[in-house]
């Protein structure tokens, strides 16, 4: 199986300065922060599930405080945010900073504080959520109470990576560029979307600020640990370097550049003033075009490597993202024009939009990677490849459905209150998109059983095979 | 630069960053600046206050319970429903936010799809100034209609009943049921019930259309007073070729 490539890096003979795997990264937390983000993916679906039984009138926990399916949104947005991405990206930082530099991160005994501190911090985010403590602004309910212990974790966090990424001499490679960002963005992002539209400001400048906020979680924090993981893997998994590195440099200086001016595209049509709401609207289509780049840019890598696609599964979990990558792009193009926004804004055409990028782009990343690193992390195969095979198929299709799905019923949402139907009337025209959605997801989640199934089984039933991953220097 | 550490920490880490702040968060900000933040106690209003009052008329004795009896003399009394309504609004929000109401129920109307038809006049940023919009709560979703001209729309009892069991009012209705907010019945609210209540009768009774009935209708004489109105405005801007202000007249004529 091609997965089991072992090279750190595309490389030439190994050196005998380097150090080795073990020194450089601690296995043990890559694996507790997986597991630590499967336990939230959990916590999310089951989130999910609640409030799509609600919506299709059939929630056997109605009326019951614990279970409000208003709070359980919540928990759903916030597990997968901070929960899952958060914990799989940290796991795999641990994993890829190490190796890509050469030196192990600041401190270990950091790492674990850092480790707790985190899944305290999401711990409690989801029982003041359950506590009906939330924050009015999305996915910064994080009640305020735990606002700054978040914010020392991230600061830690940039600190504890940012040690063996400082010693790098010269030029660095791409994956840490969007890094060194990433951990500079994140700090900041958290920082004004939870303290500044609830202590400095109200009103349309919340909103402002909210929708800053709210774009730049995805954009600042998602997104450049997202690619930059992917400028890794990949061509380690191809055994080959990325096609282009000119289009490497436009696809993240036009994301920094772009990426956060667009935060207003949240709230078109809102009291925010016009000219504001046409700028986020000029620098996300200026944004769409700049990420095409990078897409190109993957595929420019693959192409003639095809058979990969199909046989090599983290490149499928990684390129199958980037599928949806593009279609989640091209879309929103199109839905950020205030012509688009007049019919689907409010609807759950943004909701399958949500969808399409948290669960299609960055979580089957996540799944891939996590693919990969497991049988490395274990020391063994994957018990089945068929599991792995049901758990790609049914993760990839489950979410092609419900954001399908989702996207039309938010057309038709949006026909029924622009033509001034009765209420009720867009409530019955959605029933049949949310019964289908409902399906989608116990496919998506079921996806995940399978998967735990198979680690568990590989865990504790093959025998040992994969050898020690070796370390050898870059050659960018 | 392009590939270097510094370049990518400072250029792309701080100030593409800082660009982006300045331009889409504190740009509005410094706009909005004149316009004064108001607190809990200035946005208590006359319909607020009918409507606070007639809770205490409507559930007497969890008025009693959860909120307290205000003192015998008159001008005592009207201090204290102004201040026991301020404390609810507060908790009201509070408890709107903490349930998530905000995730299916958007704050603002917008100009476009028919939706000033639906809903009543288009979001204006001095609604938006007040403490209670901290962070301000637009959302972005609607699973249930808008609820920023709900106030006075329908009576505190049929929101009781409706937070109560929503089926019982909106056959179909998806909306969670929120027994919480009660004593055991939908005539108990309980002290968040009864700030619920307080906050969504606040929603929108700030405006000179309140209360914006769904289905309203002028009466006859109104109907006439507007025509001549209008007559009176378009003979007034016949001079112009603008036909669109003409429109636009119409339309604030309709709102009034």
């Amino acid at each position: 199986m091609t997965t089991q490539s072992n090279a750190a890096e595309p490389s030439n003979a190994a050196d005998q300065t380097v150090p080795n795997h073990a020194e450089l990264v601690d296995e043990r937390i890559v694996c507790w922060y997986f597991f630590a983000a499967l336990i939230f993916f959990f916590a999310s679906l089951a989130g999910g599930f609640l409030m799509a039984f609600q919506l299709i009138r059939h929630n056997p926990l109605n009326g019951i405080e614990f279970f409000s399916p208003g709070r359980w949104r919540m928990v759903h947005t916030n597990a997968i945010a901070y929960g899952f991405l958060a914990n799989a990206f940290l796991g795999m930082l641990h994993w890829v900073v190490p190796r890509l530099t050469l030196k192990p991160v600041l401190d270990k005994r950091l790492s674990w504080f850092i480790f707790a501190a985190w899944q305290v911090v999401v711990g409690s985010t989801a029982v003041g959520i359950l506590l009906g403590q939330a924050q009015g602004l999305e996915w910064g309910e994080t009640p305020v109470w735990i606002d700054p212990l978040a914010q020392v974790g991230l600061l830690l966090v940039a600190i504890n990576f940012m040690a063996p990424i400082i010693s790098q001499q010269g030029p660095i490679y791409v994956t840490l560029w969007y890094f060194i960002a990433a951990f500079v963005w994140t700090f900041l992002t958290y920082a004004m979307g939870n303290f500044v539209p609830q202590y400095c400001v109200s009103g349309s400048s919340a909103g402002a600020v909210g929708g800053l906020f709210i774009h730049d979680l995805v954009g600042l924090f998602v997104t450049p640990l997202g690619w930059g993981m992917m400028y890794y893997f990949v061509p380690i998994l191809l055994k080959k370097p990325i096609w282009s590195h000119g289009l490497s440099l436009v696809g993240f200086w036009g994301l920094a550049f772009f990426y956060p001016l667009q935060g207003i595209h949240h709230f078109l049509y809102t009291p925010i003033p016009m000219f504001l709401q046409y700028g986020a609207v000029m620098s996300t289509i200026a944004v769409e075009l700049v990420v095409m780049t990078v897409v190109i840019n993957f595929f420019g890598t693959i192409w003639g490597d095809g058979k990969a696609f199909w046989e090599n599964l983290p490149i499928r979990y990684f390129y199958t993202g980037m599928v949806f990558y593009f279609i989640t792009c091209a879309q929103c193009a199109l839905q950020v024009t205030l012509t688009f926004q007049q019919l689907i804004h409010f609807s759950d055409w943004v909701v399958g939009h949500a969808h399409l990028v948290m669960f299609g782009v960055f979580s089957m990343w996540l799944l891939g990677v996590m693919t990969y690193l497991f049988p490395r992390l274990l020391k063994r195969e994957w018990y089945s490849r068929t599991l792995c095979e049901w758990h790609f198929w049914m993760s990839a299709g489950g979410l092609a459905v419900m954001a399908l799905d989702l996207t039309l019923a938010g057309l038709f949402q949006g026909w029924s209150w622009m033509g001034l139907q009765p209420w009720e009337h867009s409530i019955e025209v959605s029933q049949p998109f949310w019964i289908t959605r409902i399906f989608a997801g116990m496919a998506m989640a079921l996806a995940q059983v399978i998967f735990l199934c198979n680690l568990y089984l590989t865990w504790t039933k093959s025998p040992v095979t994969v050898e020690e991953p070796t370390v050898s220097p870059a050659t960018a | 630069m392009f590939e270097s550490k510094s370049g990518v920490l400072f250029i792309a880490g701080l100030l593409f960053f800082a660009i982006a702040f300045l331009s889409n968060a504190l740009l509005p900000a410094l706009m909005y600046q004149h316009l004064e933040e108001k607190t809990a106690e200035q946005l208590v209003n006359a319909n607020l206050r009918y409507q606070f009052e007639d809770l205490a008329q409507r559930f007497p004795e969890s008025f009693k319970e959860h909120i307290g009896t205000p003192p015998d003399n008159d001008e005592q009394a009207a201090e204290w429903y102004d201040e026991k309504c301020a404390d609810m609004l507060r908790l009201g929000r509070d408890i709107y936010v903490g349930e998530g109401c905000w995730h299916c129920h958007s704050q603002f109307v917008r100009p476009v799809s028919n939706e000033s038809e639906r809903f009543g006049p288009v979001a204006r940023s001095e609604e938006y100034q007040n403490e209670l919009q901290r962070p301000v709560l637009f959302g972005t979703r609607r699973v249930g209609p808008d609820l920023s001209r709900e106030a006075g729309r329908r009576s505190s009892d049929w929101h009781a009943v409706h937070f109560f069991k929503p089926t019982d009012l909106s056959p179909g209705s998806p909306m969670p049921e929120y027994p919480w907010f009660f004593d055991g019945a939908p005539d108990k609210p309980n002290r968040r019930g009864l700030a619920l209540l307080t906050y969504i009768q606040w929603l929108g009774s700030w405006l000179d259309s309140y209360p914006y009935y769904e289905g309203y209708e002028e009466s006859a004489i109104a109907t006439l007073e507007r025509r001549a109105d209008d007559e009176a405005r378009a003979a007034a801007s016949a001079d112009s070729d603008a036909s669109e202000e003409v429109e636009e007249s119409t339309e604030e004529a309709t709102n009034e």
